[in-house]
């Protein structure tokens, strides 16, 4: 009954994530939220798809993007994917410090994209005066990739807090769900990655 | 139980309030809810009585021009979000868990969360009325008159509006979790009660409709505070791009208003008939079918917006085909009833009530899905007619219904049947009086949202008998409020099992404790309580010993954070008048991301009623 | 007992009484009556889909009159339980179908009405006109005859007339019930619609999208008279001579007076770029001042000095100075004379 043990190889359940109904209701719970997501970001697609020439006279995004910075941010996002993957198959095998050094891979790889991304935000702003402001084109990238970026922080945040507050209490029934969860949300906004690198900046290079 | 029950009698205002502030259960999170959104349903009222007092003669100056536009975005804001969401949220909130035999749902703190989202978001926007006008573009809010729009208004409907449908969201995502995860052993998908599924299909719709909300709120606070480009023509923008995001959440939105209504009046149907739900499955699937068309229907909306006649032609017939499962769910009703034995009391009523009035409102809907008579109907007070008629016909006709059936189970007390009588056959007659008239003024020429019509049209006596049926219903609504007060004074004491029940709500007290079931029941088939009574048990077999009752902590923290929006919701709405605003912005967000801090790092594992105590409290 | 005979009666009741009340409503507004292309061709559909739709209505309330007749709880029967049937599938088959065919019946020609109004493919070789909509006025540019109007628009009958519309603010839709349904004047891009009035009048004109305070004030009108009639205004319209000095002293004044206060830098006489107030040209002949009020002296003077208490929200307001009474009045008196043309409201059969 005690939540607060910490699990060795015998109490160890298959899906320690699964294993009590709280955590079952975590996990079916984020799936709907992703869902959620899905629509929120499909409605910031769409926005940007139907705004994406209107750039009144400003910079269009084919004098803008360039494809090599935008590919080593989608690299370092992807390998944070991977990352994860390993986290949790560690927390599986009930791994406790090797899951620990995978978050927390994943979350610098997370902070390096972020970074990247302000450096390429400022780029444009001080390089082309492209803001968001400029023309509804502006307003519909920033506010896409914005999202986007703004998920990542919300991301390394939660990362962080999780990692810090279970530092030295290993791996339980009690918050197994909450590694788990997270490292779902954080596939969820890889893939959207991939979609936000093919419709901004692959099209938006092709034109 | 008695010692408690003892100690709650002689607890102070101010502990029951405190209670209150930080209860995770759902029962009481219920009270909450239809306290809030029946507060708001009168708020709601108030205004609709200012707009017909206006148009009951012509060329009125009963009000501005500025504000009555304020008065209806505002009584169409407060209906939708503030009030018939709100009632049937907590409608769900009462009877669902107890359907499914459940002890809460499965995120109680999340669920509080949600109340206090609705709360604070609906409280930020009336807040509006005195800080320089309330909106003023239409519930609908279309740009560019939502950017044009002088003063703070639209942006007190941005701030609102956001905050209480991040509420609702959560609720969705809350209900779904529980329906899934937490139904009693032998509650297969196909015994859930349907209000149960009616529940589950609503939060489906709830987790997908408001996304779409959620950014065309966004994109409209950036045009508005942070002078983005969106719908700002003179930079590329598009204004028609807020009309779809709105749709796309506007049309999902009206059957989540009206699909829960369906679950009440089948419940309501089949109890005071006394028979079994005719042709449970096909009403199943057509509550599928209508959900996923609500889908694909957005655009019937915008018929007149210069789509194209391939556009509008597949928007019409997509939204003709909902006619066929709705057509569906009717006659099943009537089947139900055919047959049985009907009793007639203020819930059945109101279920009665609803099949002349909705399928008014039915058909006038086929009647708008055909695109070139829509050239007329659209934007005129045949809509109105149109809309009133399925949502005050469906939903609030619905939502009355739910509270005198599940007024006992909710509050321990049956509503008075007399003024029950009353309130709904002046209500009903008012309601037609009042809206079947417009379908007339619509097609003779009387646009929607018009502060007043012009003498010597011919609109005078369609207005004039339109604001008299009006009255009608308000005073229906004054009986209900006196009929609550006399209940909660004088009500005569509710049985677990008042009206003969068939689902599981009924097999516990009313109401019921907070732990709902002693030990949770085994269901051996649809009805699962009428399953029971028919092989005369009349009580639930228990599906597991008694044993420890785990239960969520209260907390405070629900409150807090939504506390910290509301007041960050007075710095966005304000900073772009003065920077100074950001510090209420920050601090704001400050309090909510402090309190979510220490909810995440604080473990709740919540607490357990021993075993022995149960015991002590058994009979 | 009484319950369902109550609310059928009022049903009834209501029906009937909605009937001898309202008739259809007035002539030249309602779209009960219909007098153009596109509101016949609505009619016809509004005809078609009650007839189907009263029909599903009536279905439904026969059950459900006799289910309150025979199943409602006697005295004495309280406890009887009735039989607990599951559903059956040949009923879920038959009201799946049914509904379905009507669907149908109803889904073929709102398709084929659709495209037919739809289709402007003849609008070269038609009489176009460029509508904008204004908060809270309409302007007409018959863009091939270099005439232009606000507020009341001529067409001549029994042809169809092309509107390319935009909005100059906010989105307005322009509805002239009797002639045609509505159409949405968008902010970024031009809608076409035809309308076509079968015979001579006065039509009125509303807009049908809300569009700030004085949105419900924001009536125009379309004056439908005979093709000659028509030929007859629109050469009437090009013979205009914007600085033609009134034969009357006061209106000379008025003129003047006009001028001084800076009204041309909205309003122009005869066909101009000056669009920024509605255009006054022929306004002698104008059905109504500001689209609402009646056409005397009186109303415009007072229009002159308050617009904003006769249509709130309107941009006049504080856009010129302050004029007396007196002043007004001459105004008034040169705006009234400004009688362009012999095709009046009246040709078409105003009163």
């Amino acid at each position: 009954m005690n939540h607060d043990h910490t699990l060795n190889p015998e109490t160890m359940p298959q899906e320690p994530e699964k294993a009590t109904l709280e955590g079952k209701n975590k996990f079916l719970g984020l799936w709907f939220f992703l869902g959620g997501e899905t629509v929120l970001f499909a409605s910031l697609f769409g926005t940007f798809v139907a705004l994406r020439n209107s750039t009144a006279g400003g910079p269009t995004s084919q004098e803008m993007f360039g494809l090599g910075l935008v590919f080593i941010m989608t690299v370092l996002l992807l390998t944070s994917s991977l990352t994860s993957v390993y986290a949790i198959y560690h927390m599986k095998n009930n791994n406790f410090k090797l899951m620990q050094l995978w978050l927390g891979i994943t979350g610098l790889l997370g902070l390096g994209f972020l970074s990247l991304e302000i450096y390429e935000f400022a780029h444009y702003i001080t390089d082309y005066g492209f803001t968001f402001r400029s023309s509804a084109f502006g307003s519909a990238f920033y506010t896409l990739v914005g999202f986007h970026g703004g998920h990542v922080i919300f991301g390394v945040s939660w990362l962080i807090t999780l990692l810090i507050r279970n530092a030295k209490r290993g791996l339980n029934l009690y918050n197994a769900p909450k590694f788990y969860i997270f490292s779902l949300y954080w596939h969820f906004i890889d893939v959207v990655w991939v979609f936000v690198f093919t419709v901004v900046y692959l099209m938006g290079k092709v034109g | 139980m008695s010692s408690i029950a003892a100690t709650q009698k002689r607890r102070s205002f101010g502990a029951f309030l405190w209670d209150y502030l930080t209860t995770v259960d759902h029962k009481k999170i219920a009270h909450l809810y239809l306290f809030g959104g029946g507060f708001f349903f009168l708020l709601g009222g108030l205004e609709a009585m200012i707009i017909r007092i206006q148009l009951i003669k012509p060329e009125n100056d009963f009000v501005s021009a500025g504000i009555f536009n304020e008065m209806f975005t505002m009584h169409g804001t407060t209906m939708i979000f503030l009030a018939a969401m709100p009632l049937i949220i907590g409608l769900m909130n009462a009877a669902m868990p107890l359907q499914i035999g459940a002890r809460d749902v499965a995120f109680p703190f999340l669920n509080a969360l949600s109340f206090w989202l609705f709360m604070f978001g609906g409280i930020l926007l009336n807040c509006s009325w005195f800080l320089g006008g309330a909106p003023d573009a239409g519930w609908t809010s279309y740009v560019p008159l939502a950017i044009t729009s002088p003063g703070h208004g639209v942006d007190f409907y941005i701030a609102g509006l956001q905050i209480a449908g991040a509420g609702t969201l959560m609720s969705g995502i809350n209900f779904l979790a529980t329906i899934v995860n937490m139904r009693a052993p032998g509650m297969t998908y196909m015994r859930m009660p349907l209000f149960t599924w009616t529940t589950f299909i609503t939060s489906v719709l709830i987790v997908f409709a408001f996304p779409p909300l959620t950014i065309g709120l966004f994109l409209l606070m950036f045009d508005r505070m942070f002078g983005s480009a969106f719908f700002d023509v003179a930079l590329g923008g598009n204004a028609i791009i807020w009309q779809h995001l709105f749709w796309i959440f506007g049309h999902p939105e009206v059957y989540i208003l009206i699909l829960p209504i369906f679950g009440i009046f089948s419940e309501v149907f089949a109890t005071f008939s006394k028979k079994r739900l005719f042709g449970y499955t096909p009403m199943v699937f057509a509550t599928m079918l209508i959900a996923f068309l609500g889908f694909m229907v957005w655009a019937h909306h915008m018929f007149t917006v210069g789509m194209g006649p391939m556009a509008n032609s597949i928007f019409a017939v997509a939204t003709m085909a909902i006619a066929v499962p709705t057509g569906i769910k009717i006659f099943n009703w009537l089947a139900t009833m055919w047959g049985g034995n009907v009793q007639i009391n203020s819930a059945m009523l109101w279920a009665l009530g609803f099949i002349p009035s909705f399928t008014i409102g039915g058909m006038t809907g086929v009647m708008l899905a055909s695109v070139v008579a829509d050239y007329q109907y659209h934007d005129t007070y045949f809509v109105v007619a149109h809309f009133h008629y399925v949502i005050v016909g469906g939903t609030v006709f619905g939502i009355f219904a739910g509270l005198h059936y599940w007024w006992p189970k909710m509050f321990g007390r049956v509503l008075n049947e007399a003024m029950g009588k009353l309130t709904f056959w002046t209500f009903f007659i008012g309601f037609h009086l009042t809206f079947f008239i417009q379908h007339f003024l619509g097609l003779m020429g009387m646009p929607r949202r018009y502060w007043v019509f012009l003498e010597g049209q011919e609109l005078d006596l369609g207005n004039l008998i339109s604001t008299i049926g009006a009255f009608f219903m308000a005073f229906g609504v004054v009986v209900f409020l006196i009929n609550i007060v006399y209940t909660a004074m004088k009500g005569e004491q509710a049985a677990a099992d008042p009206w003969d029940g068939r689902t599981l709500e009924w097999t516990v007290a009313s109401p019921p404790p907070y732990y709902n079931f002693k030990q949770v029941p085994l269901v051996r088939g649809l009805d699962a309580l009428w399953v029971e009574k028919t092989e005369g048990r009349g009580e639930m077999t228990p599906s597991e010993p008694l044993d420890d009752i785990h239960m969520p902590n209260s907390s405070i923290l629900p409150f807090i954070i939504s506390l910290g929006f509301f007041i960050a919701g007075f710095g966005f709405i304000y900073q772009p008048d003065n920077k100074l605003w950001y510090i209420v912005l920050y601090g704001g967000m400050a309090i909510s991301v402090g309190a979510m801090i220490v909810r995440s790092v604080k473990d709740d594992l919540g607490y357990y009623i021993k075993k022995e105590e149960l015991e002590r409290e058994a009979d | 007992m009484k319950g369902w005979m109550g609310k059928l009666r009022v049903l009834f009741w209501l029906g009937f009484l909605t009937l001898v009340l309202s008739g259809c409503g007035k002539e030249n507004l309602s779209a009960l009556i219909p007098k153009g292309y596109g509101a016949e061709s609505s009619m016809n559909l509004i005809i078609l889909s009650t007839v189907v739709m009263t029909f599903v209505f009536l279905v439904v309330i026969i059950i459900f009159t006799i289910v309150l007749f025979r199943f409602r709880r006697k005295k004495g029967r309280e406890d009887y339980i009735p039989k607990q049937v599951e559903g059956s599938k040949t009923l879920e088959t038959v009201w799946t179908v049914i509904p379905i065919i009507l669907v149908l019946i109803l889904a073929v020609p709102t398709v084929a009405a659709t495209f037919d109004l739809a289709d402007v493919s003849e609008a070269g070789d038609g009489i176009n006109i460029d509508v904008t909509g204004n908060q809270y006025w309409w302007h007409f540019d018959y863009e091939d005859e270099d005439v232009q109007t606000s507020q009341d628009l001529y067409i001549p009958t029994g042809e169809r007339v092309y509107l390319n519309m935009i909005s100059s603010d906010v989105i307005h839709a322009f509805w002239v019930p009797a002639i045609s349904g509505k159409m949405d004047v968008n902010v970024e891009n031009t809608n076409t619609m035809y309308i076509e009035a079968y015979e001579e009048g006065v039509y009125w004109g509303k807009c049908a999208e809300l569009c700030g305070p004085s949105h419900s004030l924001m009536d125009f009108k379309v004056i439908a008279v005979s093709p000659e009639e028509y030929e007859q205004w629109i050469s009437d319209m090009q013979d205009v001579d914007p600085d033609e000095t009134p034969e009357n002293a006061v209106a000379q004044e008025g003129k003047s007076l006009f001028e001084e206060n800076n009204c041309m830098s909205c309003h122009a006489v005869g066909s101009s770029n000056v669009e920024i107030g509605p255009n006054l040209t022929n306004y002698a002949n104008r059905t109504t001042i500001a689209g609402i009020l009646e056409p005397t002296k009186e109303n415009l003077v007072e229009w002159i000095r308050d617009p904003e208490s006769i249509k709130p929200g309107n941009k006049m307001t504080g856009n010129y100075p302050e004029v007396s009474e007196e002043e007004a009045e001459k105004i008034a008196e040169y705006l009234l004379q400004l009688d362009h043309s012999d095709i009046t409201p009246e040709s078409a059969g105003e009163s």
